[in-house]
């Protein structure tokens, strides 16, 4: 077997019981690792029961995962999945850094966490030695204390024990007070800034009282099947990858004004409006005023589209982010109607110490920035705060209530869909109309009303993972913004922003070189692919126990109003169009027409269990 | 020295710390992606707060002088300029580790013994990939015997927290213990 280290520790945080998981090279050929592997262990897991299952209980699942071309391709992730706490189904949720390539040097391919610890916990993993320690010191702790406080301890103690060297910092994963109070938008983070957000890991970690887990392997990379091929392959996608100067020298950071402004596809004020022209909001702003760092990268980054950003002076100073990448310079920036980047730069900071992923934390911001506008919410129900769009000390003061479920904070908690029925409830009157989401994952800021931007009409609504801007159903299915492809980057678990300059075959090539397993394009995109496809879909659909999602595939009813502003002022989503692309889509993927995988379908692709479960929880 | 012996200056705020340094390096020396067992390595005691670390080649080698086996199993290459190791004499005492004012030097995660940058015999693999990458947080330039006070390698050589406190000072704008 190669590309991968051959094994996987499991840790039941009930018992304190540390194990070792194998798969047969012919699963991991299927399942690749990563989304693909945890989909499978997912669904064998829990399958039968799913529907019974509570995404914040013991019985769920977690799984840390690298993936065979972690390490090789250039710009290395880690992909989180489990019961996801937002869409009761299975998300892949990545997040880059060395940590998954601390976890293959240290000889695991990855981890999977199953029950509760009693108390506040960490796991600390050096090569194959695996401890579960207490982490009570940091309980509570915000983000970058917690990341500080440990790599501190544990590099300390490794220069005591262990003379034979200078010890380099453990490669940490960890949560914040959000995470910790399970609220459902928390994010799993990594070094600063860094999160794997789609899904409400943080809150699962919070529900197993698992603060961190910190990595470091001393071992190589587990051998490449065809190792010259790899690394001229590794050279060849790196000098493509130096010929995209605008994307290597501003990351997404310059869609911030340039999606709003030339595509109207931007959140803006929660997507009451998807255009501005706030030139405030430019890039160049953002380079000459808070980028401290110009060039960040993680693991085998050619690009280094990250950016380091310090607010060093004014009313915001002492706020630390990356970039501010593109999704939350909308997400806690336009779309809470805050437009100058130190501003941004400061929520994105108190968003991330509490624990929140800024996407779903700057949704449900927005939302309810909403409801105040309409004086739905008011000052009371906010324990005084004065929730104006633009405020950003007030959206911070708000999360702050969510993070520690206080108040109005506690409905909050809950993110956007969960939210809007319960304040429906409590104000007599539909708010879901202003939740901007599907299957309970808020909406990537990427608008479709204006047809400008990459999402196709059913791209939200048809995807597995909701919301998720970066897994988006299209057609055809091979095109490189597809679901179909953003699955073999979080199979292979490897950065999806080096795919610029490559084609989906050249990241095929690159798997096979680094595993010998020698999948065409045609198996993996329409066996391969739809086999994970399909099953994270039968998850979804079976959902459980607070929300499933039979026959409800639609954009949010926010998309079908009207663009009030800018060059493609009353554009909207075509609800017609839209019917005709989702069957399009059910077809390609064989699917029936309510979106449920038919037994046929279901059979080619050898998934006759599924097949069985899902007949008997749908009552079909 | 000879004239052709180089040394690698580097510009801690300029790493990236995409480690695609350390990548070349082990390529170069273990045929493998093997980043512990990598001559430079890239410390993050503070994330953003990337530091290079590797041999500076100090004047007078206090890592040579610190080892004890009879012959020495370090010695200074006379062309490059960087510090060999003999593995088979090499006993893993650490010594070496120890008497360098940085801490650099490490015992091997393969073979147990000392292992010090070698400069690649004068063409350094991490210094390539970082100048193609247009970085230029590391540059190889000629060693810099008898140009005085300009680079005083027994100061030049820090431990990564030493290195990294500096930093925080320059991109945090406050000074912060690591």
């Amino acid at each position: 077997m190669r590309g991968y280290a051959g094994k996987f520790a499991e840790v039941d945080l009930t018992t304190g019981k540390v194990s070792q998981v194998k798969f047969e090279e012919d699963l991991l050929r299927k399942y690749i690792g990563g989304r693909g592997l945890a989909t499978k262990v997912l669904w064998d897991r829990l399958g039968e029961k799913w529907d019974k299952v509570d995404p914040l209980g013991p019985e769920n699942v977690l799984t840390i995962f690298s993936g065979p071309l972690t390490g090789y391709y250039p710009g290395g992730r880690v992909c989180i999945s489990g019961k996801s706490p937002q869409s009761n189904g299975i998300v892949g949720s990545t997040m880059a850094g060395e940590f998954a390539v601390e976890l293959k040097c240290a000889g695991w391919d990855g981890l999977i966490v199953t029950g509760k610890a009693e108390k506040p916990s960490y796991i600390l993993m050096k090569d194959s030695s695996i401890e579960v320690r207490n982490a009570n010191h940091v309980w509570g702790k915000d983000g970058k204390q917690t990341l500080l406080t440990l790599s501190k301890e544990v590099r300390e103690e490794w220069n005591k024990k262990y003379p034979s060297r200078e010890w380099r910092e453990p490669s940490m994963i960890y949560i914040g007070p959000a995470g910790e109070n399970k609220c459902r938008i928390a994010g799993v983070q990594g070094k600063f800034a860094h999160g794997a957000g789609y899904g409400g890991y943080g809150a699962v970690m919070g529900s197993k009282n698992l603060k961190a887990v910190l990595a470091r392997g001393t071992g190589p990379l587990p051998d490449a099947a065809d190792p010259d091929k790899v690394y001229k392959m590794i050279d060849e996608a790196s000098k493509s990858l130096y010929t995209n100067d605008i994307f290597r020298r501003w990351g997404t950071g310059y869609l911030g004004y340039a999606v709003g402004n030339t595509q109207s596809s931007e959140p803006v004020r929660n997507w009451q409006e998807e255009w501005h022209d706030e030139k405030s909001f430019s890039v160049d702003q953002f380079e000459s005023r808070v980028w401290v760092k110009r060039y960040w990268a993680d693991f085998g980054c050619p690009t280094a589209c990250e950016k380091l950003s310090v607010v060093r002076v004014g009313e915001f100073k002492g706020a630390v982010t990356d970039n501010p990448d593109y999704e939350t310079q909308a997400y806690v920036g336009t779309n809470l109607g805050i437009f100058t980047p130190e501003a941004n730069v400061y929520v994105n900071s108190m968003i991330e110490d509490l624990g929140f992923c800024g996407i779903q934390g700057g949704n449900v911001l927005g939302f309810a920035g909403e409801l105040y506008q309409r004086g739905i919410l008011t000052k009371e129900d906010l324990g005084g705060i004065d929730l104006k769009w633009g405020n950003a000390k007030a959206f911070t003061k708000l999360a702050e209530m969510i993070a520690f479920r206080k108040g109005l904070g506690d409905i909050l908690a809950e993110g956007t869909y969960r939210a809007s029925l319960k304040l429906s409830q409590i104000k007599g009157k539909d708010l879901t109309k202003y939740a901007v989401q599907c299957k309970g994952v808020s909406i990537g800021a990427h608008g479709i009303r204006s047809g400008l931007d990459y999402p196709q009409l059913m791209s939200y609504p048809c995807s597995v993972q909701g919301g998720d801007h970066t897994s988006v159903a299209y057609l055809p299915v091979t095109h490189p913004s597809s679901e179909h492809v953003t699955l073999l980057q979080d199979s292979g678990v490897y950065c999806m922003f080096n795919q610029f300059t490559v084609t989906p075959q050249f990241q095929i090539d690159f798997l096979n070189a680094v595993t010998g397993f020698n999948i065409s394009f045609d198996e993996w995109f329409y066996e391969d692919a739809k086999r994970i496809l399909t099953i994270q879909r039968s998850a979804l659909l079976i959902g459980g126990p607070d929300a499933s999602w039979v026959g409800v595939d639609d954009n949010p009813p926010r998309f079908y109003e009207p663009l009030p502003s800018g060059p493609c002022k009353g554009k909207t989503a075509n609800k017609n169009e839209f019917e005709k692309m989702k069957n399009e889509y059910y077809k390609e993927l064989g699917w029936d027409g309510e979106g449920v995988p038919t037994s046929k379908s279901l059979k080619e692709l050898g998934l006759e269990d599924v097949d069985k479960v899902l007949k008997k929880k749908l009552k079909l | 020295m000879s004239s052709n012996t180089v040394w690698i200056m580097r510009d801690y705020a300029r790493c990236t710390g995409c480690r695609r340094c350390e990548i070349a390096c082990s390529l170069y020396h273990e045929k493998k992606i093997w980043p512990e067992a990598s001559r430079i390595k890239i410390f993050m005691l503070v994330p953003g707060l990337e530091v290079p670390h590797l041999c500076t080649q100090c004047h007078d080698y206090p890592c040579v002088e610190a080892c004890p086996t009879k012959p020495k199993a370090l010695s200074v290459n006379q062309k490059t300029g960087a510090v060999i190791v003999d593995r088979d004499l090499c006993i893993s005492c650490g010594k070496c580790i120890r008497a360098c004012p940085g801490h650099v030097p490490f015992l091997h995660p393969g073979d147990n013994k000392a292992t010090i940058c070698d400069l690649c015999g004068g063409d350094p693999q991490c210094v390539k990939i970082c100048q193609e990458a247009r970085y230029d947080c590391l540059r190889a330039i000629p060693y810099p015997v008898g140009q005085g006070e300009a680079v005083h390698h027994r100061v030049y050589a820090k431990t990564p927290k030493q290195i990294t406190e500096g930093l925080t000072e320059l991109i945090f704008g406050e000074k912060m213990e690591v």
